[in-house]
């Protein structure tokens, strides 16, 4: 998608690049003066660290949908207990399925282990291996091969290790244990003790903030606001995960929109009812967006959730239902007002009210009707009454009208200055319509108010 | 195998009204339900015995208020009594909820939509048709062409819902995909509901239903003084244009 390739630098060393970089022969651990040598093109951006510890806090929020027992091992992974899990999300290969198609779809590639110790599936990622261990007495054969740099010791304990021949964590093993914790302290053979589970490695869990807010700086500024659907899709796959996690849903979320010059553009999305569906949020969004027009070039995007609402499942039929699954009602709405603005989409109710234009108000969708009792009232009432005019003391519109019942006076409004003294009449015109007519009791004159179709 | 008789007299009665079997002359035998009208002699001439729904209905009226909602005031109530949701689309003027509850169409059944553009009104129409959550679509389209009737008609076939057009009398002669198209016009004391087309052989001479006045029209004698000055607010008996509606 992009024509130039990208890495990430840590002062002056690549620590991360792309494929398209990768095929240039950049590596990690290069020196970026030796990977711009290779790839002259390459783009390099700074490590930040407070970013990184932000996604990873991100994807934890995200994972506790497959269990409440995450732990962060910073800074770049994460641990979920999921022995008990297994059978909820269908066995094992379909929870790492899962896991790598959800943090696909958030935009992350991640190395999956899964060993009997937190500590050994820690160390399996660590030395990008994927490897699906269940019995502990594989434990050893599994992280044998692994380098002792996974046991992320300081340098000059590593170059020791190196110097005595100790280049993978299985040479480490075959070392006699008083040794090794003699030259190197009891805190390594410790480490070594945890992850073939013969020590306990106490973990705290994580726990997730109470709102949400996630973001993704652009590679690229985007001008256009379609563009930046694809960009928060992998954010509204985080926020589903993030409701999931707790068993609530939205009713509210706003996508924020930060441009080049520092300012921001909120735009906020509205729900019906309360929902965790990241396609329907997608779908919402794409309606928005379309309306939306730019007015500086974007640099960044973040969706922010505050109101975190219970969301208990739905009971599904036995049958298949005519009017479709419950819910569609609100989605229809919800998907009208993302694309037509919340004030054009609404319903109506009757008010306690004598003047006939404040007898309906626009209401929310299926406000619960008040049981008022009017006189004989039309389906339909113009915006604001038309003038007609008299011809021969008789009032037309679109010839002269027959009045067939009235009048039916209206004198009301006092108190708040828009007070009315009309005498309304059912009439019929020429054509057979029937129409609600009215004469201005102060200055006379006849208006249309109303057609009874 | 049977031999069946060239002429029809001579079949049995059971077998004429089975609904597999359809004869040139009568009216197609729907399979979708339909929705009664509340009109007896409008029902008879409608393919189905009603309102049909999972197809689109256009309604033509030469001129607005001519009495189009009171045609279909008795499905409305029907579909809002049964819970069903009603969604008006870009309608010309504001539905008044005191007539409509009047009428026994529930308000809080109902959305109204406005729309800026005829695309908007368009794609709204379709959402609606496609969400499958609506007993009844109405909408008031600007000007349409065929190949976007045609994607309603597309629509409604998956919704089941009575989706119905409102158009100006001046499009007639367009050729249209609805199913049923309509065309209101007055006659001789009442409405003249000419049916344009319908499935099945066409209908030469409209039906005419009768002129449903309102009630207060009927008891001329009873005079309304409404306003709060006057206390003296007779109101009129609730049922009265619905228990009409369903009466004529």
């Amino acid at each position: 998608m992009l024509p130039e390739a990208w890495a990430v630098a840590d002062s002056h060393r690549i620590v991360a690049c792309d494929g398209k970089a990768r095929s240039r022969g950049v590596r990690a651990g290069m020196s970026a003066s030796a990977a711009l040598a290779l790839a002259p093109q390459l783009r390099i951006c700074r490590r930040d660290g407070s970013a990184e510890t932000e996604a990873l806090l991100g994807v934890a929020a995200w994972a506790m949908q497959f269990t409440p027992n995450v732990a962060l091992e910073f800074p770049d992974a994460a641990l979920l207990e999921i022995s008990g899990s297994l059978k909820l999300f269908g066995g094992l290969a379909q929870i790492v399925g899962d896991l790598r198609e959800g943090l696909a779809a958030m935009g992350f590639t991640a190395s999956i282990s899964v060993a009997p110790t937190a500590r050994a599936a820690c160390w399996l990622v660590r030395a990008g291996k994927e490897a699906l261990v269940t019995e502990g007495e594989r434990i050893d054969d599994a992280v044998s091969p692994l380098p002792a740099s996974v046991l992320r010791c300081d340098a000059d304990t590593l170059e020791s290790l190196e110097a005595i021949g100790a280049a993978t964590v299985g040479d480490l093993l075959a070392l006699p244990r008083e040794g090794l914790a003699r030259r190197f302290g009891q805190a390594l053979l410790d480490d070594i003790d945890r992850a073939r589970g013969r020590l306990p490695d106490p973990r705290t869990f994580f726990t997730p903030p109470p709102r949400f807010a996630a973001g993704i700086e652009l590679l690229a500024e985007v001008t256009q606001a379609e563009a930046l659907l694809f960009a928060a899709r992998r954010l509204l796959a985080q926020l589903a995960g993030y409701l999931a996690a707790r068993s609530s849903g939205v009713q509210r979320f706003a996508l924020k929109l930060v441009h080049r010059d520092g300012g921001a553009t909120e735009i906020a999305i509205g729900l019906v009812t309360p929902s965790r569906d990241a396609e329907h949020f997608t779908l919402l969004l794409r309606e928005r967006l379309g309306s939306v027009a730019l007015r500086e070039p974007v640099r960044s995007i973040a969706i922010e959730a505050a109101d975190i609402l219970p969301l208990t499942g739905d009971n599904l039929g036995l049958f298949p239902d005519d009017t479709g699954t419950p819910g569609n009602w609100e989605r229809l709405i919800e998907r009208l007002r993302a694309r037509l603005g919340t004030d054009s989409v609404h319903g109506i109710a009757s008010r306690a009210e004598h003047r006939p234009e404040r007898a309906s108000a626009d209401a929310e969708p299926g406000e619960k009707q008040m049981k008022l009792q009017f006189g004989e009232r039309p389906f339909w009432l113009l915006d604001a009454p038309r003038p007609i005019p008299e011809v021969g003391a008789v009032p037309n519109y679109e010839g002269p009208l027959t009045l067939l019942a009235g009048p039916e006076r209206i004198e009301s409004g006092w108190w708040d200055d828009e007070d009315i003294a009309r005498d309304y009449f059912v009439a019929r015109t020429p054509a057979e319509s029937l129409v609600w007519v009215y004469r201005e009791r102060r200055g006379g004159g006849w208006y249309l108010h109303g057609l009874f179709a | 195998m049977i031999g069946i008789a060239s002429h029809a007299s001579s079949l049995p009665a059971e077998l004429l009204s089975h609904p597999a079997l359809w004869r040139g002359s009568e009216l197609a035998c729907a399979t979708a339900p339909s929705l009664p009208t509340g009109f007896p002699g409008l029902d008879a001439e409608l393919p189905g015995g009603g309102w049909p729904t999972g197809k689109l209905t256009e309604i033509l009226s030469a001129h607005e208020g001519i009495g189009e909602l009171r045609l279909l005031g008795f499905a409305l109530a029907g579909l809002s009594a049964a819970g069903k949701r009603l969604a008006w689309i870009a309608p010309l003027h504001r539905p008044y909820a005191p007539a409509l509850a009047a009428a026994g169409i529930d308000p809080a059944q109902m959305i109204i939509v406005r729309t800026k553009s005829e695309r908007e009104t368009l794609w709204a129409v379709e959402q609606a048709l496609a969400s499958r959550a609506c007993g009844a679509v109405l909408a008031w389209p600007a000007a349409i062409k065929y190949a976007e009737l045609r994607r309603l008609q597309l629509a409604s076939e998956t919704s089941r819902a009575l989706a119905v057009l409102f158009r100006p009398q001046k499009t007639a002669g367009e050729s249209s995909p609805a199913a049923l198209r309509i065309a209101l016009g007055t006659a001789a004391g009442g409405l003249a509901v000419h049916i344009l087309k319908r499935r099945g052989a066409p209908l030469d001479r409209p039906v005419v239903l009768p002129a449903v006045l309102p009630a207060t029209v009927t008891a001329t004698t009873r005079i309304h003084n409404h306003a709060v000055d006057f206390p003296a607010p007779a109101g009129t008996p609730a049922r009265s244009t619905a228990a009409r509606l369903v009466a004529a």
